[in-house]
C-alpha cells in the first residue's frame, strides 16, 4: 500500500455505510436558499421557463447516461457521465424550482417520476434515441451551443435571483460541454472518409429538431446568430457542411413528442411507480 | 474549538485530502447567542454528488463536538470557482499526486478549436511533458492527465 493511500482508505473505514448509499430522500439540492419570488415576477411564467430548461437536462442526461459501458474508449464513457451528471444537477435545481413557485408544492421527484409524456417539456431533440456515437456529439454540440448561449442571458440578467444563479454555474459546466462536443466533431468531420459522412450523417439526422431547439428560447433572448456562428466555426474545422435547419410541426415545449420519449421515461420511472414512495 | 474551525475541518468527501475549507466551499459559519450554528456551503458543480455528504458531515463533526442544533445552508451565488482553492488545498492536492488547477478564466470563454493547452506540470516527477487524455475525470471536477516523462496518469483539478 502506498503511504499516501490512507486518505481513501479512511473514507470506508471510519463511516457507516450511509455515506455510499444512493437512492432516494436527499435534502432538495436548493435547501437552505431564499425561495422568494421576487416582485414584478411572474410565477407562472417562471415555472414554464424552469420547467423547459429543467426537463431538457433531465431528458439529455439520461440519454448521455445510456452511453455507460458503450462508448468508444473508456475516456468517453467516463466524460459522458459526467456531462450528464451536470446536467442532472441543473435539472434537480430547476425541478426544484418549478415546485416552489408554482404553487403545487411538487418536489424534484414528484416532477420526474410522476409525470406522463405530454406534462414534460423538454424539445424533441433531447429525447431522440442515440444511435450512431457521431449523432450524439452532433446533438451534444448544438444543445450545449445553444443553452450555454440562453444561460449566459439568464445569468446576466434575469429577475428571479434562483434562475440567475443557476444560470451562472451552468455556463462554466456548459463551455466544457461545448468545447468537449466541438473538439468530437472535428476529430470525426476531419477525420477518415468513413468518419466524415457518419459526422455529416449525424448533423442531418438532427438538422429536423434544431429550429425548434432555437424556437425554444426564452422570451426577449436572440441566439439564432450566436449559435450559429458557433456551427459554422465547428463545421469549417470539421470541413461538414451545417444543413438547412427547416421548421418542422411539433414542438416538445407544447407537450408534443415523438414516440422515443416515451420508453425513455418508462425506464426512468419505473422503480418509483411501481413502488410509490419507497425509500432506498 | 469553535464550530468554525471544526466545520473547517471536516474533510471533502471525494478529495478527501482537502478539508471544506481548503477547498473553498465552505462561505459561512455563524454562531448564534443561542447556541445554535448555521453553516453556509457552496456547490462546486451543480451535480455534484458529494453535497449531501457534506452536509451530514458537517452536521455530523458539529453535533460531535456538542453543537445540538446545526443548520447547513445553500449559497449559490457567486458560483464556485477553482480559485477559492486555499495555497494550502493547492499544495496537499500536490503532495497527494492531483495536479492543482491554474487560474480559472473569467468571463466567457470563446470556443477555441486546435489551440495548443496549458502544460501541466506532472505532480509525481514534475515534467512539463504532460498530455490531456481526458478533460472529465472520476469526478466531475478533475480531468486526466498522462506524463509522458514518467508514465503515470494523474488527474488535474480543472480551471472552473
Amino acid at each position: 500500500m502506498r503511504e499516501d493511500d490512507h486518505v481513501y482508505l479512511s473514507l470506508a473505514q471510519e463511516q457507516d455505510d450511509s455515506r455510499w448509499a444512493f437512492g432516494t430522500g436527499f435534502q432538495d439540492p436548493l435547501h437552505g436558499v431564499d425561495t422568494t419570488v421576487p416582485d414584478g415576477v411572474d410565477p407562472a411564467g417562471l415555472a414554464a421557463l424552469c420547467l423547459g430548461l429543467g426537463d431538457d437536462a433531465l431528458i439529455a442526461s439520461q440519454r448521455l447516461a445510456e452511453w455507460c459501458t458503450r462508448a468508444p474508449e473508456l475516456e468517453e464513457e467516463v466524460a459522458l457521465a459526467n456531462i450528464g451528471l451536470d446536467l442532472l444537477g441543473q435539472a434537480r435545481m430547476l425541478l426544484t424550482r418549478v415546485g416552489q413557485v408554482d404553487g403545487t408544492g411538487r418536489t424534484e421527484d414528484d416532477l420526474a417520476y410522476q409525470r406522463e409524456t405530454e406534462e414534460f417539456r423538454n424539445v424533441r431533440l433531447v429525447e431522440l434515441p442515440n444511435g450512431d456515437f457521431a449523432f450524439s456529439m452532433a446533438r451534444l454540440l448544438v444543445f450545449s451551443a445553444h443553452r450555454l448561449a440562453v444561460f449566459e442571458r439568464l445569468a446576466a440578467g434575469h429577475p428571479d435571483p434562483v434562475l440567475r444563479a443557476v444560470a451562472a454555474k451552468g455556463v462554466k459546466e456548459l463551455t466544457y460541454h461545448r468545447q468537449y462536443a466541438a473538439e468530437w466533431v472535428v476529430r470525426l468531420g476531419d477525420g477518415t472518409d468513413e468518419s466524415h459522412r457518419r459526422m455529416q450523417e449525424g448533423l442531418d439526422t438532427i438538422a429536423p429538431y434544431v429550429d425548434e431547439l432555437l424556437r425554444a428560447t426564452p422570451s426577449g433572448q436572440d441566439v439564432r446568430d450566436e449559435v450559429g456562428a458557433v456551427l459554422a466555426q465547428v463545421a469549417e474545422a470539421a470541413t461538414l457542411t451545417v444543413p438547412e435547419f427547416e421548421r418542422m410541426d411539433g414542438e416538445g415545449r407544447a407537450g408534443v413528442h415523438t414516440p422515443c420519449l416515451a420508453p425513455l421515461l418508462f425506464e426512468m420511472q419505473s422503480v418509483a411507480r411501481a413502488l410509490p414512495g419507497a425509500r432506498w | 474549538m469553535s464550530a468554525r474551525e471544526i466545520a473547517e475541518r471536516v474533510a471533502d468527501p471525494e478529495l478527501p485530502m482537502l478539508t471544506l475549507a481548503d477547498l473553498g466551499v465552505l462561505r459561512d459559519v455563524a454562531e448564534a447567542a443561542d447556541g445554535s450554528v448555521t453553516v453556509a456551503l457552496t456547490p462546486t458543480y451543480s451535480g455534484c454528488p458529494a453535497m449531501a455528504e457534506m452536509r451530514a458531515d458537517v452536521v455530523r463533526s458539529l453535533h460531535a463536538a456538542g453543537y445540538a442544533d446545526v443548520r447547513v445552508t445553500t449559497v449559490l451565488s457567486p458560483p464556485w470557482t477553482s480559485d477559492w482553492i486555499t495555497g494550502e488545498g493547492r499544495r496537499k492536492l500536490a503532495e497527494y499526486g492531483v495536479a492543482p488547477p491554474g487560474e480559472a478564466p473569467r468571463g466567457p470563454v470563446p470556443l477555441t478549436l486546435g489551440g495548443v493547452r496549458r502544460a501541466v506540470p506532472c505532480p509525481r516527477c514534475g515534467s512539463r511533458d504532460t498530455e490531456e487524455t481526458s478533460r472529465f475525470s472520476s469526478t466531475a471536477c478533475k480531468a486526466l492527465w498522462r506524463c509522458r516523462a514518467c508514465s503515470e496518469p494523474f488527474e488535474q483539478v480543472k480551471e472552473i
